[in-house]
């Protein structure tokens, strides 16, 4: 939130400063009050929603439980015995042991390290690619704008999932980093065309604008005038786009750790746990709504925080 | 019009070979010795070893060598010959059973999401910011959120095997009410986005001057509602149901191996989970293809259907 949070500032700053032209003069003239920002608006806007607070709670904890997984429960999630299969909630196992007789809830707990990680990361590298492929593509325009916009046309015309098997089976590594890395590399290379679609659209916006002209007349080079004036600029719309990627990354990676080539066994993550507490489900179906509802809860949370974010933006909802 | 298909094709050949190229280049080439990986633990003679490399041309290396398997490999796609399994089974015989109840799970789903999803998004569209409107957008949004791994064993497990309302998996030769609950959980994912789409796309064109004007002329609003605004309306919808026909088909993997229906999705589940590799690649580059032809016809119709859309 904070990159946020720096971005609408100085968008308030931007409109207290008034039309260009007439430095020192500020916008108000007769009004006390301060003049409404988008920033400020989608704020109040905010405040009220309360789809805003909820996922931003769930997010929270969340990230909490990935952080310290050994605040929410006390039981180790790999202590495991077979005697205990499919046993009912004791102690500290409040929802009952699985197949293999370890503690579902102390399961679900730790591996949201796992997910969270992976949807992070991911979610980093897409705002990279995005970033710099967007920016270059809005700042020029157009040789490079139209051969990065075919290059994202390809790239968004590849089927993620099969994509991701076909690379995924080429990766015998069965380290937990070496798999983590896996996953998150191939949910970057094919997740960052929607992101770079934002931010070249917002690039393209914000080069026109007049203090990017002014910085251009006072000699600043192209480098210059990408990062510190059309980039804090652009920012916000691809962090919001990004906070929806993390959640679809999130569920991304369990689909593929439920198909087996994700992340495997001495990393714990729900998509494993789904998939054997689904092969088990008449035997015991807490194994399986457990982590399902863990990783819907997740995945939910980050959509629609963005989600609620990017409406407040939208001046067009208004 | 003709110029703009010629165009379209063009660019999906290009896709076509791109696309084969990364697959072929991921899979086959680079890996450390093929026959021996084709032979498993047994090992090989040198008689053996002479008639496969002879057969498939493996002494060719460098960038040459390649290519050449590539256009080998890319011939026999085209051809329909896809090679066999690891467990010997045409990988060709396989699809072709597989196809016919891959698609009737699709327009099961598609039948799901045009029936609840266009006429609830009509009627938010309509009513816009009413109870209606506000509760169907959340409900989209949770949907939308939620995946299809959590949804499919839930589904099986709450409906079919707890209160046994449906079939909880179907068999070798699947009824269309065993198919009836996978065929919703797999078209509700497209039911949230079409709702989405013709309740945007209603509230857009309910603005539109042609309304007014129809209105002014004294026309009963049923009639303004079904004659002006769905047509204008449904334009994006069909297209994007035209798009989700060709992603139903190839991305049944998860709800199809979850309620074991013998599809192209469920074969490719099970050649992921037997780590049969040549039996993934063979279903992989079909369905890519699949998925390139349905984002063709799409962008086609798409032309047809709006003459807004101007084509150089």
């Amino acid at each position: 939130m904070s990159d946020f949070e720096t971005v609408a500032a100085t968008e308030n700053q931007a409109a207290r400063r008034g039309p260009s032209g007439e430095p020192g003069t500020p916008n108000q003239v007769g009004a006390p009050h301060k003049p409404r920002s988008l920033a400020g608006d989608a704020w109040r806007d905010l405040r009220r929603n309360p789809i805003f607070w909820i996922s931003l709670a769930l997010v929270v904890i969340f990230t909490l439980m990935a952080l310290l997984p050994g605040v929410f429960t006390a039981n180790n999630p790999n202590d495991c015995l077979l005697s205990r299969q499919h046993a009912g909630p004791s102690g500290g196992a409040i929802f009952g042991y699985d197949f293999q007789g370890c503690d579902t809830y102390s399961r679900a707990v730790y591996g949201t390290r796992a997910s969270l990680l992976v949807g992070a990361l991911a979610a980093l590298g897409t705002g990279i690619i995005a970033l710099v492929v967007g920016m270059l593509a809005g700042y020029f325009g157009r040789w490079v704008d139209a051969v990065l916009s075919r290059v994202i046309d390809v790239v968004l015309g590849i089927p993620l999932l099969l994509a991701a098997i076909v690379l995924l089976k080429r990766v015998s590594s069965d380290s937990q980093w070496a798999r983590i890395g896996a996953v998150v590399f191939v949910l970057a290379l094919l997740g960052w065309t929607t992101a770079a679609r934002v931010v070249r659209s917002s690039v393209i916006t914000a080069k026109e604008q007049d203090y990017v002209a002014a910085a251009r007349m006072l000699g600043a080079g192209h480098s210059r005038i990408m990062w510190r004036h059309i980039l804090p600029n652009s920012l916000a719309p691809a962090i919001v786009v990004l906070t929806i990627a993390l959640g679809s990354f999130i569920a991304a990676e369990a689909t593929l750790s439920f198909l087996g080539i994700g992340l495997k066994a001495p990393t714990i993550s729900w998509g494993q746990d789904i998939d054997t507490g689904r092969i088990h489900m008449r035997e015991a179906a807490l194994p399986l709504i457990v982590p399902s509802t863990f990783l819907a809860l997740t995945v939910l949370a980050f959509i629609m925080l963005g989600d609620a974010i990017r409406d407040a933006f939208d001046p067009k909802l208004r | 019009m003709f110029r703009y298909i010629l165009r379209r094709l063009l660019q999906m050949v290009l896709a076509f070979f791109g696309t084969t190229l990364i697959v072929y280049a991921l899979t086959f080439a680079g890996q450390g010795d093929p026959i021996q990986a084709l032979a498993g633990e047994r090992p090989v003679t040198p008689a053996q070893r002479a008639y496969l490399t002879e057969k498939y041309h493996l002494d060719a290396t460098g960038v040459g060598g390649f290519f050449y398997r590539y256009v080998d490999y890319v011939k026999n796609l085209l051809q329909g010959n896809l090679g066999e399994s690891l467990t010997g089974r045409n990988i060709g015989d396989i699809l072709q059973q597989a196809w016919p109840v891959t698609v009737r799970l699709a327009l099961i789903a598609l039948a799901v999401a045009i029936i609840f999803g266009v006429s609830a998004g009509v009627i938010a569209g309509i009513r816009r910011a009413s109870i209606f409107d506000n509760s169907t957008l959340v409900l989209t949004l949770l949907v939308l959120g939620i995946p299809t791994i959590v949804l499919a064993p839930l589904a099986q497990f709450f409906l079919g095997v707890k209160w046994q309302l449906f079939p909880p998996t179907a068999g070798s030769d699947p009824t269309f009410y065993a198919l009836l609950l996978p065929g919703i959980v797999l078209g509700s994912l497209s039911l949230a986005t079409a709702l989405r789409l013709t309740r945007a796309s209603v509230a857009e064109n309910l603005r539109a001057d042609y309304v007014r004007t129809a209105r002014s002329k004294g026309l009963v609003k049923r009639r303004i509602v079904i004659v002006h605004v769905l047509r204008n309306s449904l334009i994006p919808v069909v297209t994007f149901l035209g798009v989700e026909l060709g992603n139903l088909m190839s991305g049944a993997i998860i709800t199809e191996g979850v309620f074991n229906i013998p599809g192209v999705g469920f074969n490719l589940f099970r050649g992921i989970r037997t780590e049969d590799g040549p039996l993934v690649v063979g279903i992989v580059s079909v369905l890519v293809v699949v998925y390139l032809v349905s984002n063709l016809v799409v962008d086609v119709l798409y032309a047809v259907l709006d003459p807004r859309i101007r084509y150089e």
